[in-house]
């Protein structure tokens, strides 16, 4: 186990490494940072020596090792938009995001496990074909278009909702306000969380009930019964452990992806993440947001995986052998 | 079974604890709530010369003058002034009594030290105030202001040049405005003004608050207890916002919603014309014309390849299929609202078939090919105005490739930041309190690489009669002999030579609640103090 960790973090660096040098690049060579800076007014005078202080005119492998550097000390520059440190506008609009992509992961575990359990088991249900069908249309409509919906529905004709905006907060650190503990919060990130999180819970829902179908069929469920084992000890302490283990490999990538991605849901919303920080940074021409949030994407997703790897090995009694032996 | 009992019972629990929770509570306070497309990142009033930012910061700061809902220039800071008879030297009589909202009383002081920050180098309004003109205190209440060339219009564009307070800024490392990302600015998150709201909180990009000043000079006109504005980048959004009651105001409103928010019962859409003129520009100056087909001469130099673009393009369904009926067709570069003699002014008939003439006689029978440069997210429909002159141009033989680009990139490309690099180019331009002035000025004045002349003639449009003129016009007191003056540099400018093709003057829709009364002023500036609501939806 130990050496698979640290074989783990090896490969981790590396990538981080390489993404590195891919956010560097970025910032050094897409459009000339110095004049996405300054007003348009800004004299030529100004300009070199605004770019001799920040060091542009040293050659690149200098400007590399610096920008390595600062990574390290966690100094992401200035964004040129809001004229304030990149890491405080990150810290700040991180646990909004985050916050969404617990609830969202959430609510499609909880709806996707419990939906496909009840498809396995009752495959030819009319309910279940109900839901196979109308999951169809959770995979197949674009995110804007479900948000759009959602909202039309619940916050213009019927009012319940708000349709926009991340309310509802309370400070619990000094750098963390949370929706979680209020009503008001839960109100405005119950439809973002819907509209983000349908997608993953479709595809929960059927990979759950594939695996469960496939599980259901084994030979040591058979036995079990045989042995008269009660019905939900033998669906929910044998059959479901095993069908949870490629779902926690999905999950565990998705939560990735839905970090990353809440890119549109958080437009729609209007919510105060960081994917809408990535979005309007992308208009504005903001290189120092665009390549910082590459570089934590990445880490995000390298982190994941990491953690999937190892709960994975956790979990999985038949590599827990191998890794002993 | 046993889950599906688990699945409903969930179901019933969560939809009751939902109804269950308090209704929101109706405000006893009399909040006014807005959303806009785009968000106000810096509360600095020097940092960005954009109408929305000027706007919300003028709820805070003001001007030595001010505008009014029909956009006079009217006192606000200062409340009197005289111009000397040539125009040279003008006395501002401060307004007395007034603070700032730290406490600290409003002087003298305060201006000057405003007139050296907005011309510092990080300023984007450097051009509010002459690089020349020189301030003096003549006593706490009284400045006057000396410029060497007559300068008759000179507090034309004060009305969005505030004035900051000495001593705060002065604590606040604000001595300068800061170029550049290279360091934190405090006067971006932080507002000390003189003006009718109080900042309460800014979240820059999600949320900011205001509350009225109490020790404002003036009489409020609104009657509010709170202002909230929130960004909505998404039209979609944006309306339903509206439409669910949740804000009392967008803007802009997209086109395609203004029926659905007329017809909710909820809102109405205000439209009313902008004083911004969408055109087309020529590269003018360069022998060979680049981003294009040929490899010899220039066609945009010859008037009557300009008129025949002129007379190719049929306006009349431009505005009725593109923009919907919302826009005002132009012929000249400036607003019809803002120059008395704008009538005097047509534009020529949609003519195919003179065009092609034109086209013919200046020695270009079979057209050529050029590229149209586009922003697509600036203007109302930018880009597909220009895909719609696209099919127009070609029919008189000239092929256009089409390249459209966001705002950010487009804007540090074709002015003198990245060198004046179009041949083609659609673009807008706001008539501010200059009026022709400015546009004579910033418009159809030679310049050098550098943009010194006429800084936003992208593409150096250079008659040195017209220049001559424009200067004189410049220094003229007199309305009437100026708008004469005016009118002839139009004559041989517009009419004779065709610097541009102006298109229309764009319409600005805003969504606004039935309850809730706004100033829609024509510059687009959404000035919230004259704001009033009454009570219930």
């Amino acid at each position: 186990m130990l050496s698979l960790i640290i074989r783990r973090l090896i490969q981790s660096f590396l990538v981080m490494l390489a993404v590195t040098l891919i956010a560097f690049i970025m910032f050094r060579f897409a459009g000339d940072p110095v004049n996405q800076m300054v007003g348009v007014e800004t004299t030529q005078s100004e300009r070199q020596t605004l770019r001799e202080d920040l060091g542009l005119d040293q050659p690149t492998i200098v400007q590399f090792g610096h920008y390595i550097g600062r990574v390290m000390r966690l100094d992401f520059g200035m964004s040129f938009q809001f004229r304030r440190p990149v890491m405080d506008l990150l810290a700040e609009r991180l646990p909004a995001t985050l916050e969404l992509a617990f609830v969202a992961t959430l609510l499609s575990l909880s709806a996707g496990i419990v939906l496909g359990v009840y498809c396995a088991l009752k495959p030819r249900g009319i309910l279940s074909s109900l839901l196979q069908s109308v999951s169809l249309v959770g995979v197949s409509l674009p995110t804007f278009l479900i948000g759009i919906l959602l909202i039309y529905v619940f916050s213009v004709s019927l009012g319940w909702l708000p349709s926009f905006g991340r309310n509802g907060l309370v400070p619990v650190t000094a750098h963390w306000s949370t929706g979680l503990l209020t009503s008001d919060g839960w109100k405005s990130l119950i439809l973002p969380a819907v509209t983000l999180g349908l997608f993953q819970m479709t595809l929960i829902m059927r990979l759950v009930r594939s695996e469960m179908l496939e599980v259901l069929r084994a030979d040591f469920i058979r036995f079990a019964v045989a042995r008269g084992l009660p019905k939900s000890r033998i669906y929910f302490r044998h059959a479901l452990r095993n069908t949870l283990i490629p779902v926690i490999t999905v999950v565990g990538l998705q939560i990735g992806s839905i970090i990353a991605f809440s890119v549109i849901t958080e437009t729609v919303f209007q919510w105060p993440g960081v994917g809408l920080l990535f979005l309007q940074s992308v208009q504005t021409a903001d290189v120092p947001i665009m390549s910082t949030y590459l570089l934590l994407i990445a880490f995000l997703f390298v982190m994941i995986n990491l953690a999937v790897d190892l709960i994975y090995n956790a979990v999985d009694p038949r590599l827990k052998q191998k890794n002993r032996t | 079974m046993k889950l599906k009992s688990l699945l409903a019972s969930a179901v019933v629990v969560a939809g009751a604890t939902f109804l269950s929770l308090p209704a929101p509570s109706f405000a006893a306070e009399n909040v006014f709530r807005f959303a806009n497309q785009s968000d106000l990142k810096s509360l600095d009033p020097y940092a960005l010369s954009e109408t929305f930012s000027l706007a919300m910061i003028g709820s805070m700061y003001e001007g030595l003058v001010a505008r009014d809902p029909d956009l006079k220039l009217v006192p606000a800071l200062a409340e009197s002034w005289d111009v000397s008879e040539d125009a040279r030297i003008w006395t501002f009589h401060l307004r007395k009594g007034v603070t700032f909202q730290d406490g600290s009383p409003f002087t003298a002081d305060d201006v000057i030290f405003s007139a050296d920050r907005v011309r510092s180098s990080g300023s984007d309004l450097k051009s509010r105030v002459p690089a020349d003109a020189v301030f003096t205190k003549v006593d706490d209440h009284t400045v006057t202001v000396t410029t060497p060339e007559p300068s008759p219009l000179l507090n034309a564009v004060w009305d969005t040049w505030y004035i900051v307070s000495k001593s705060w800024a002065e604590a606040h490392d604000g001595k300068e405005v800061k170029v550049g990302g290279t360091a934190p600015s405090y006067m971006a998150l932080n507002a000390n003004g003189t003006g009718p709201f109080k900042l309460v909180s800014h979240l820059p990009g999600v949320k900011t608050e205001w509350v009225p000043n109490p020790n404002w000079w003036g009489k409020p006109v609104h009657n509010l207890d709170q202002v909230v504005f929130t960004p909505i980048s998404s039209g979609a959004t944006r309306v339903a916002a509206l439409l669910s009651g949740e804000v009392d105001m967008i803007e802009p409103a997209p086109l395609q919603d203004v029926d659905r928010i007329n017809n909710s019962g909820k809102a109405t859409a205000l439209q009313g014309p902008e004083v911004r003129v969408i055109y087309l520009g020529f590269d003018q100056h360069s022998d060979v014309l680049p981003r294009s087909s040929l490899t010899k001469g220039n066609p945009f130099k010859d008037s009557r390849v300009k008129m025949a673009v002129y007379k190719a393009i049929n306006e009349d369904a431009i505005i009725q299929k593109v923009m919907r009926g919302a826009a005002v067709p132009a012929s000249l570069m400036v607003a019809k609202e803002m120059f008395p003699l704008a009538d005097q002014f047509k534009r020529p008939a949609y003519d195919v078939d003179g065009a092609k003439a034109l086209l013919t006689e200046a020695g270009y029978p079979d057209g050529f090919t050029v590229q149209l440069d586009c922003p697509n997210d600036r203007y109302v429909n930018d880009e597909k105005i220009c895909q719609s002159i696209v099919p127009m141009l070609s029919k008189i033989g000239i092929k256009v490739n089409l390249n459209a680009e966001p705002k950010a990139t487009y804007f540090s490309r074709i002015f003198a930041s990245g060198g004046y690099d179009t041949s083609f180019y659609l673009l807008g331009w706001q008539t501010n309190g200059s009026g022709s002035v400015g546009v004579l000025r910033d418009l159809f004045r030679c310049r050098d690489e550098k943009g010194n002349g006429g800084g936003n003639n992208v593409g150096n449009y250079c008659n040195p009669k017209v220049d001559a003129l424009i200067e004189k016009i410049s220094s003229e007191p007199n309305e009437t002999k100026r708008n004469d003056m005016i009118a002839e540099a139009y004559r041989i400018g517009q009419e004779q030579e065709v610097a541009y093709v102006p298109l229309h003057q764009q319409t600005l829709a805003w969504g606004v609640a039935k309850n809730v009364k706004v100033v829609q002023r024509a510059d687009n500036d959404f000035r919230f103090y004259w704001v009033t609501k009454t009570a219930g939806q």
